[in-house]
């Protein structure tokens, strides 16, 4: 609690505590609202029934309407109060409604059909989450397997990233070779050429490679990306050329360099471009839209975004399969919060 | 808590596996460095990657010169009929530029125009929230941490998952509505209405990835001294003037960075907006990206070639951003 | 030196990655499949049966959205990537990949008596002869109304020989009494709006069969829609909502926002899910001074020439094609059969008296549809004309451009559409 008041209450250090320090704290919780209110509100709303989230004004907690078993009626049926008339405060249940009156049944004198007009009623609220909006979703929507393909896809692609793009800023930052400054040119030239651009030529590639419809048609395209070399070799720049010439003495082959000696200095940025490649292979969207067309290698926002067509009617699904596919990286970040900003913050000023 | 011994295990399992795997390679590099004398042992690093880069980024831009000059919906280049400049004409082809109506490929022209207001609007609030945010974060205090997770938590998101949060908040039965009766004032289609659609469009791209450039210039912050700032606290200097002599000039390398990073993002906004909004209303909010999208993937006779073209003309566009990011970071490595 | 190691490096990546040559003499089949009720679990079931009497073929339902028919499988194709068997609905799009069945099936004649005019509709033309796939139902636009709201209302149903100009003074009265958002919606496709268009007298093609979209009849009924939008007769979201693509309304309907929702009968599985919130019908087809027309569909398992097994796929889909399973099929999707000899059988569907006079209101709807209408479906480039005729009247009601220009601009998108295949 002295924490949260400390914080609260926090002021620039030593200097003098003007209105700005208010003004940013004000600004900062504001901040916290905007930013944070339609993710949580997100979580709340993926609790409800189809029939909550249809209510008008929607509440904040799961409230639906009741629902009651009766003898000699399949099902459950909707629990109203009834507000007028000589039935006045009874709760019964509603069997069916026909224009403006509606069939009511006594749950404990099933036996017979009350006409009650529908202006008299009200329905039964009571809190209820439903679970079921997930448990659902992970019977029809294969969730495991496209959590699956996004995993196995992330971090293969993350790898071979790291591996492949430590190799070139190694070789661009550490060795003068004929075509090394041609080469480097060449990748910042295309350092941000979107995906769009090569949309349709990908494809064809991909097709003749044979990697439609495969995960490694996903992973190959997006590996060699220029930022991750060029973000690498200038973080190897710093590394003394001193320690790889001693190395160099003790006989290591260059690879030996390379991987025993540079890798293991560069792990600060190496670590920033993991996450940048995790975080782009986890919402890539467009590239695996266009080349995965079988829904058993879909990846998490693909199959959400595909679905969303056929789910359009069915937002309860919806919102809990964004709920689903956004709970993994908020975990993550939940725990490696702190060195994820940090590092990030680390390499923009690089 | 779990017990140390199975993570250090597990742990130490991973780093023989890696390291196992990198000594594979050990015998046929030192053969290839046998080989190869002096520095050019470098290209063998290089390879893998180029030749990745090359297949999946350099061959297809030169493949889209081919499509850009052919017509035809046949997807291999092969089977296409050249055409010539007809592809180029046809997407410039106006009566009156300032009108896309009158434009022969008048859907090209709006996402000209919207994404060119979008980029400016995008760009200038977000680089100026960023600034804010960073400025307010920039406080020493224990909430600190929290106040910078929270600002950074939807850079992670996917932008699926970014543009359904923000329509279901924002339909018409939406919680904003909501909020807004609630309050007495008119309930509103806010995705219905050019204007605020454009707005939202904004708005959740910002809410999106501010976090980001706020990261960034946090770091740039951070990395003034502090006397600078003690000094001037000395003289009493009012905040206002504290930021305008003193801040803005050392943190202006990393705005700029920010700016550049920033408009290139900008130009190719596309998942968010059209997972959000499609394009609409009408073509109010369709962008550049979404006709190339459309045009090469989305209607029944493919336009591979228009698509193409569109497709060079963006790439010109954002190679001379890059070459402007270059040149401002330049003097900073 | 280099181009030799990057040569070795590249052919160790494409070792890796290419998939291992198929090891057994099983035929592998793919069906591409989407759903619009339970139309792929009903073919995975009817597969099943089919693979214990042939176990030396593998038959694989693919279920997948609706979109990835629409966007990704013609590329597929394309690359000659694609599935064996997809179940489709604008066959022009694909229509340059069908594989011909008949000299792989057992009796071509049997499949022409059973499925005569349908076939036509995978046809590439009047010199076509091919048998290119099997319509596993029929559809029918309709509205679909909210009876429950018009008593509310007391306003009298319109009956089967009501104008869309009744329809709409009838919801728009109805929406008023009774706080409706809005009258009607439409949802958001080119289909959809050919039958009322060729009930107000759009013709679609000239004398000579080329596509003559934009006549007197097209604009009359898309004035009227535009004004119906804008004067909040007709759910405005639906149409100027986005930019482009397919959108529908069902959501609207059920939960009360609209009086009557101008759809087809593949909703009749959601509808018979909709429980007792509220009474609701299928009625006729409204009309106009020319017709009282809807569009006729439906999708079909189409077979695609890419195949390695023709054999089997032929096997399938005639097994398919056989009228006990063809029937069973039926049943269980709640869909009126393609197959003329069922059409004139009592089918035994499993649905509640509301689902049957449903179902009998859309046998109604089917026999008053315009041959403009059967015309347009068996179109080749019917969906270069939806696509235009949907982007351009939803730009318009959005007010992006004029509906003047919406009809220059749709005559132009379907010419280029035209242009570019042809090439």
């Amino acid at each position: 609690m002295s924490g949260l008041v400390g914080m609260l209450t926090a002021r620039r250090g030593r200097l003098a505590r003007d209105w700005t320090d208010w003004a940013s704290l004000a600004y900062l919780l504001l901040g916290v609202l905007v930013m944070f209110l339609p993710v949580l509100w997100l979580f709340a709303s993926s609790l409800k029934s189809d029939q909550a989230l249809n209510a008008f004004p929607p509440t904040f907690l799961p409230w639906e309407p009741a629902q009651v078993a009766v003898p000699g009626q399949p099902g459950h049926l909707p629990l109203m109060q009834v507000t007028a008339g000589p039935l006045a405060g009874r709760r019964l249940a509603e069997l069916r409604h026909i224009g403006l009156m509606a069939q009511m049944l006594d749950p404990a004198r099933p036996g017979r059909v009350l006409p009650i007009p529908v202006r008299d009623l009200r329905p039964v609220l009571r809190l209820h989450a439903s679970w079921s909006n997930f448990t659902d979703l992970v019977r029809r929507f294969n969730f495991f397997g496209y959590f699956w393909n996004s995993v196995l896809i992330t971090t293969l692609a993350t790898l071979i990233t790291l591996l492949i793009n430590s190799m070139a800023a190694f070789a661009l930052s550490k060795y003068r070779f004929a075509g090394r400054d041609a080469v480097f040119a060449l990748m910042l030239a295309t350092l941000m050429v979107p995906p769009t651009i090569v949309l349709v030529p990908n494809f064809l590639i991909a097709a003749r490679l044979d990697l439609v419809n495969s995960i490694w048609g996903v992973i190959w395209p997006g590996v060699a990306t220029p930022t991750g070399v060029f973000l690498l070799r200038q973080y190897m720049l710093t590394i003394p050329d001193d320690l790889i010439e001693a190395a160099r003495m003790d006989n290591a082959s260059e690879w030996r360099i390379y991987w025993r000696i540079v890798l293991p200095l560069s792990a600060p940025a190496l670590a920033v471009l993991a996450i940048f490649s995790v975080m782009w292979r986890w919402n890539d969207f467009l590239w695996p839209m266009v080349v995965l067309n079988r829904s058993s290698v879909f990846t998490l926002p693909l199959a959400l975004f595909s679905f969303q067509g056929d789910l359009q009617t069915q937002w309860h699904y919806l919102l809990a399969m964004t709920v689903l596919t956004l709970l993994p990286v908020t975990v993550i970040f939940l725990f490696l919060q702190r060195s994820i900003t940090q590092g990030i913050a680390s390499a923009g000023v690089k | 808590m779990t017990a140390p011994a199975p993570g250090q295990a597990l742990r130490r399992a991973l780093g023989a596996a890696f390291g196992g795997a990198m000594n594979l390679l050990e015998a046929p590099m030192r053969l290839a460095q046998a080989k190869l004398r002096g520095g050019r042992i470098g290209w063998v690093f290089v390879v893998p990657n180029l030749s990745v880069f090359g297949l999946f980024t350099f061959l297809p831009i030169l493949i889209d010169l081919v499509y850009a000059a052919t017509g035809g919906n046949q997807l291999f280049p092969a089977q296409r009929p050249y055409v010539g400049t007809a592809n180029f004409r046809a997407l410039l082809a106006c009566r009156n530029y300032l009108d896309p109506n009158t434009c022969t490929r008048d859907l090209f022209w709006h996402g000209v125009y919207n994404t060119a207001e979008f980029v400016v609007l995008q760009v200038g609030f977000m680089v100026g929230l960023s600034l804010v945010t960073a400025l307010a974060l920039n406080r020493p205090g224990r909430g600190r941490g929290f106040f910078r997770a929270v600002f950074f938590y939807p850079v992670l998101l996917s932008p699926v998952v970014v543009a359904l949060i923000w329509k279901w908040v924002l339909q018409r039965y939406g919680v904003l509505n909501a909020l807004l009766s609630a309050l007495g004032l008119a309930p509103h289609d806010w995705l219905l209405n050019a204007t605020t659609a454009f707005f939202w469009s904004v708005f959740v791209s910002i809410w999106a990835h501010m976090g980001f450039y706020t990261l960034i210039l946090l770091a740039g912050l951070q990395a003034i001294p502090r006397d600078v700032y003690e000094a001037a606290a000395m003289d009493a200097t009012p905040p206002w003037r504290r930021f305008r002599r003193i801040t803005l000039p050392l943190l202006m390398p990393s705005l700029l960075v920010v700016l550049v990073l920033a408009l290139i993002r900008a130009v190719q906004i596309f998942d968010e907006v059209y997972v959000l909004t499609g394009g609409g209303p009408g073509t109010s909010t369709t962008f550049l990206v979404q006709f190339i999208y459309q045009t090469g993937f989305a209607q029944q006779v493919r336009e591979y070639g228009m698509a193409a073209a569109a497709s060079l003309l963006l790439a010109g566009v954002l190679m001379a951003l890059t070459v402007l990011q270059l040149r401002l970071a330049r003097p900073k490595s | 030196m280099r181009s030799v190691l990057s040569g070795i490096l590249f052919a160790a990546a494409a070792a890796w990655v290419l998939p291992s040559a198929a090891h057994a003499a099983t035929r592998d089949i793919r069906v591409m499949c989407y759903s619009d009720g339970n139309e792929c679990p009903v073919t995975r079931d009817l597969a099943a049966t089919f693979m214990k009497a042939n176990p030396d073929i593998k038959v694989t339902v693919d279920e997948v959205p609706y979109s990835a028919i629409l966007q990704s499988l013609p590329v597929q194709l394309a690359a000659g990537k694609g599935p064996d068997i997809a179940r489709v609905t604008l066959f022009g799009n694909y229509s340059q990949y069908f594989l011909d069945l008949r000299p792989y099936l057992k009796d071509a004649k049997f499949w022409e008596t059973a499925f005569g005019p349908t076939l036509d509709w995978m046809r590439k033309g009047p010199a076509d002869h091919g048998i290119y796939g099997m319509m596993t139902q029929l559809t029918v636009t309709a509205p679909l109304v909210d009876k429950t709201l018009f008593e509310q209302a007391k306003v009298p149903l319109p009956g089967p020989k009501a104008t869309w100009d009744d329809w709409a003074k009838a919801v728009a009265k109805v929406a008023k009494a009774t706080g409706t958002e809005a009258g009607m919606a439409w949802d958001r496709s080119g289909h959809r709006f050919a039958g009322p268009a060729i009930s107000y007298g759009a013709k679609y093609f000239d004398a000579k069969g080329n596509p003559a979209v934009v006549d007197a009849g097209f604009k009359a009924m898309a004035k009227r829609f535009y004004d119906w939008n804008l004067n909040g007769t007709v759910l405005k979201s639906t149409w100027a909502g986005q930019a482009t693509g397919y959108k529908d309304a069902f959501n609207e309907f059920a939960n009360g926002k609209i009086v009557m929702y101008y759809s087809g009968s593949w909703q009749l599985n959601r509808l018979l899910k909709l429980g007792n919130a509220f009474d609701w019908a299928i009625a006729a087809n409204p009309c106009g001074p020319a017709a009282c027309s809807g569009m006729p569909g439906g999708a079909a398992f189409v077979a695609f020439k890419e195949t390695k097994h023709p054999h089997a796929v032929a096997a399938f889909l005639d097994y398919l094609a056989q009228p006990a399973n063809y029937r069973t099929f039926a049943e269980r999707t709640n869909n009126i059969p393609a197959e003329l000899a069922l059409q004139k059988q009592a089918l035994n569907y499993n649905m509640s008296a509301e689902g049957k006079a449903a179902l009998a209101a859309l046998l109604h709807d089917a026999a008053t549809l315009s041959p403009i209408a059967y015309h347009l479906q068996g179109y080749r480039f019917a969906g270069a004309i939806f696509g235009a005729t949907a982007d351009r009247i939803g730009q318009a009601i959005a007010g992006s451009m004029t509906l003047d220009q919406a009809y220059k601009r749709i005559t132009q998108d379907i010419a280029t559409a035209l242009a570019t295949a042809k090439k």
